[in-house]
């Protein structure tokens, strides 16, 4: 027994273990190459990194769900963009115009419900047709982005209030409100991935279906809840960022499914479902930002990021199955 | 036994037909309260049918149930649940990346507000439920960690979640060594104290002589009688599950055996088998008769490079070989006809002709593409050969009906010119017509030279092909039969585990 806890924390505790390895091996290397001035280790530095993550972490909370319920949603990426377009367009409807101020928490609400709408829609699809999820939401993803296009064609969609700007720029503790949100999302999905009934079942769906049937689990309703939550997040994601930024090019969020995705898989959730969880997703969201960041502070080009970030993913994995369990009597397949 | 109390499961007249079949025929017996009644019959004599209407998978034509007298109607595993029909499943249904307590509360997890999951109540709930069957590991226990044995504890934990009425377990030691077994049979004993009707699906004489209060058998679909276990001896009911109207002519042709084609010293794959040793001519069918779970399959595939042995040596033709990958395996001369055509052996989408060219199609081009003309020759060749009726080489095998279909695999094997060829399950799926067509045309590869390895759990088939008959137990060869000397009975008795020396 104390082998099997000790092989679980390792698997579990893996992704931190990477971090500070990330962290120490770019402070070494910029200080010995001296190419940049400053330590990479620094409370501002890292504090910048969670709202820098916050908005393809958001998503990546809401993936993890999915991807432990045994699904996955290629459509966030133009959920997100679509969201953003509605919070901005809405502000300057009639109706919301008026209202002032008050047309923020509105025009909020308007993006949410949109990402709801869209994340039922995916999840009604793949509840009654039983089609896979990859196909129907890489449909949806082309679905999505074409609706995106036909509000506003090439051009960006734009709207700038500086009281929700305020809002978002809005800091304590060195943080800014997305990175917030992007930590009250994690903590809240996290409660209701180990604490509910609801979260234990998406496990137990994703690990073995069958079984869940068995047990007249009714796993439509519980694929249907967690993809209206990661339409949800991604809407919610749309709206901490461009609350700031007051601008939506119809292009955004492109491949923001596959980064949600990496920091996923990179945070020990398997691709099959039924194992997974959240603080590994936190853990791989930090960890693809601080290679990022890190890449940059040893003056690394930035054309060479996605090659590392797609050698170390796939060295993972390697490791993950080596690790693994079963092995020996496995047919060789 | 007693007959002043009521029955806690009674069926009465089963009748469930599938399109060209009748699976069950009438099927009636019932089980009381405290009593272990043991469910017996060949493969395909209907007792997992049987099984899959008690749980409400499927719906009975003709026919009733009751339990505790009160009729039931089962129409979802929910229900024979809710009325308290259990079920241990021979294949775990677990999902193992959870906890114990998880697992045995599956879909009914203890709620407290906003849906949170009362972990306290469950564990509590649990770990009672596991103190009960007196196990080493805690309700907090990740299932994957566990042995299989423990797993089916874990099943077994499950069924106790609720009041029981009637537990049914279905081949419970098929993969249990025997201190486990022991640990088995006490909570089969705790639980008939506690007044639950079992009811014991084994092929296993011993543990049903051992632990059983009455036997009941199957036989093609139909109910064939009761038996006091008490009263009773392992011939008694062997005569009652083989009766006497299967075909069991034996092979009696004797071919002129050429060299040892392949020769194994033992061989060992972890725990699936140990120490099997054999060998096999040119012109020989050597059979590997027993029951599902004997290590028959494994063996197979081990020899053809699907799973790695831990231990022992293969020579072919008098040279030792390492055989670590389906390719080397071809390379070798050694091909395997699998168990499941549809899964294993063929590309349903594929032609007839690209099947049967399927593995030397690399060799088979003309330039760049692949010549047409010499896949017709090869296809043309054993189309002839091996009688296979299609209406053209086009045509896509998933069309075809399953003894075509079973022949293209064998044509594509052949086409190979095996040294050894390996049939698993040759027959499954098979009509009785094309049955016998596919026996004689493994008769005739023998005739020819090639050296055959047929895996069956059909007696009557392996009777049939066979020259030799490796009798598999749990993972080890138990005697080898020549066709003169096999019987029936030794050979049940072989592949039960009962001593060779008390066979006849």
């Amino acid at each position: 027994m104390k082998n099997d806890n000790m092989t679980h924390l390792v698997k579990n505790g893996a992704i931190w273990g990477f971090i500070v390895l990330e962290l120490i091996f770019f402070q070494v290397v910029g200080s010995v190459w001296s190419l940049s001035q400053s330590a990479f280790i620094d409370p501002g530095n890292m504090l910048l990194l969670l709202k820098q993550s916050a908005p393809i972490g958001i998503i990546a909370v809401g993936m993890t769900v999915i991807m432990i319920n045994g699904n996955i949603d290629l459509s966030v990426g133009a959920t997100y963009a679509l969201a953003g377009i509605v919070m901005l367009d809405s502000m300057t409807w009639p109706i919301f115009v008026g209202l002032g101020d008050w047309a923020i928490p509105l025009a909020w609400l308007a993006a949410l419900l949109t990402g709801c709408i869209l994340g039922a829609i995916n999840g009604l699809i793949v509840w009654k047709t039983g089609v896979d999820a990859f196909i129907v939401t890489l449909g949806s993803m082309l679905g999505f982005r074409g609706l995106v296009f036909m509000y506003n064609g090439q051009q960006p969609t734009y709207h700038l209030n500086w009281t929700m700007v305020d809002i978002a720029e809005w800091g304590a503790f060195g943080l800014q409100t997305s990175a917030f949100v992007f930590i009250g999302v994690a903590f809240l999905v996290w409660l209701m991935m180990t604490r509910t009934v609801h979260g234990r079942n998406a496990y137990a769906i994703g690990n073995n279906r069958e079984a869940a049937v068995n047990a007249a689990i009714r796993v439509g309703p519980h694929i249907m809840i967690n993809f209206v939550l990661i339409g949800f997040l991604a809407a919610l994601s749309a709206v901490a960022f461009y609350s700031g930024s007051g601008s939506v090019n119809p292009n955004d969020g492109m491949l923001f499914e596959l980064w949600a995705i990496t920091a996923v898989v990179l945070g020990g959730t398997k691709l099959a479902g039924g194992a997974g969880s959240i603080v590994g997703t936190f853990g791989g969201v930090l960890a693809i930002q601080l290679l990022r960041k890190g890449l940059g502070h040893i003056g690394a080009q930035t054309e060479t990021v996605n090659l590392v970030i797609g050698l170390i993913l796939i060295a993972v994995l390697m490791l993950d199955k080596q690790l693994n369990r079963k092995g020996q009597e496995e047919l060789k397949l | 036994m007693t007959t002043d109390r009521k029955p806690a499961l009674r069926l009465e007249g089963i009748v469930k037909t599938f399109p060209g079949v009748r699976a069950l025929d009438g099927v009636s017996f019932e089980v009381y309260p405290g009593e272990v009644h043991a469910l017996m019959g060949e493969n395909g004599a209907g007792k997992s049918t049987l099984m899959k209407v008690l749980g409400g998978i499927y719906q009975p034509e003709e026919g009733r149930i009751f339990v505790d007298e009160e009729e039931a109607v089962m129409t979802s595993p929910l229900q024979a649940k809710a009325k308290g029909v259990m079920f241990i499943h021979q294949e775990l249904s677990l999902a193992d990346e959870l906890s114990v307590a998880e697992n045995v509360y599956l879909g009914e997890l203890p709620r407290k507000s906003l849906g949170r999951v009362d972990w306290k109540t469950l564990y509590e709930r649990t770990d009672a439920i596991l103190s009960r069957l007196k196990v080493g590991f805690t309700a907090r226990t990740i299932v994957g960690d566990l042995s299989i044995a423990n797993q089916q504890m874990v099943e077994i934990a499950r069924a106790l979640t609720r009041e029981a009425r009637a537990v049914i377990f279905d081949e419970p030691t098929a993969s249990l060594t025997d201190a486990e077994k022991v640990v088995l049979f006490e909570v089969i004993e705790g639980l008939k104290a506690e007044g639950v009707g079992i009811v014991y699906i084994s092929h296993r004489m011993e543990e049903i002589f051992k632990i059983t209060d009455r036997v009941s058998v199957l036989r093609d679909g139909s109910y064939r009688g009761t038996l006091n276990t008490a009263d009773t001896d392992e011939d008694a009911v062997t005569q009652m599950m083989i009766g006497r109207k299967l075909d069991l002519t034996r092979n009696e042709e004797h071919v002129e055996l050429g060299d040892v084609a392949l020769k194994v010293e033992g061989l060992s794959c972890h725990k699936l088998f140990q120490d099997v040793s054999f060998e096999v001519r040119e012109g020989e069918v050597l059979g590997f008769y027993g029951l599902v779970g004997a290590g028959r399959t494994e063996i197979a595939e081990t020899l053809f490079g699907l799973r790695t042995p831990s231990a022992g040596k293969m020579f072919l033709k008098g040279k030792e070989i390492h055989i670590r990958s389906p390719i080397e395996a071809i390379e070798n001369g050694i091909s395997l006809v699998p168990e499941s055509r549809k899964e294993q052996g063929l590309v349903l989408g594929m032609s007839c002709r690209d099947n049967i060219t399927l593995p030397q199609v690399d060799d088979m081009t003309a330039g760049p593409f692949v010549s047409d003309g010499a896949e017709i020759a090869i296809f043309d060749l054993y189309r002839d050969k091996l009688e296979i009726k299609t209406p053209s080489s086009r045509t896509a095998v998933g069309s075809l009906s399953g003894g075509n279909q079973q022949k293209i695999v064998i044509g594509k094997w052949l086409s190979m010119r095996p040294e050894v060829l390996i049939v698993d399950e040759p027959t499954r799926g098979i009509d009785v017509g094309s049955k016998s067509e596919i026996h004689n045309l493994l008769r005739d590869l023998a005739r020819q030279g090639y050296a055959v390895i047929v895996i069956s759990s059909e007696m009557p088939e392996v009777l049939r092909v066979s020259d030799r008959i490796v009798a598999m137990h749990h993972g080890k060869v138990m005697r080898t039969f020549t066709s003169e000397d096999v019987t029936e009975d030794s050979l049940i008795q072989a592949i039960s585990g009962i001593e060779s020396g008390r066979a006849a």
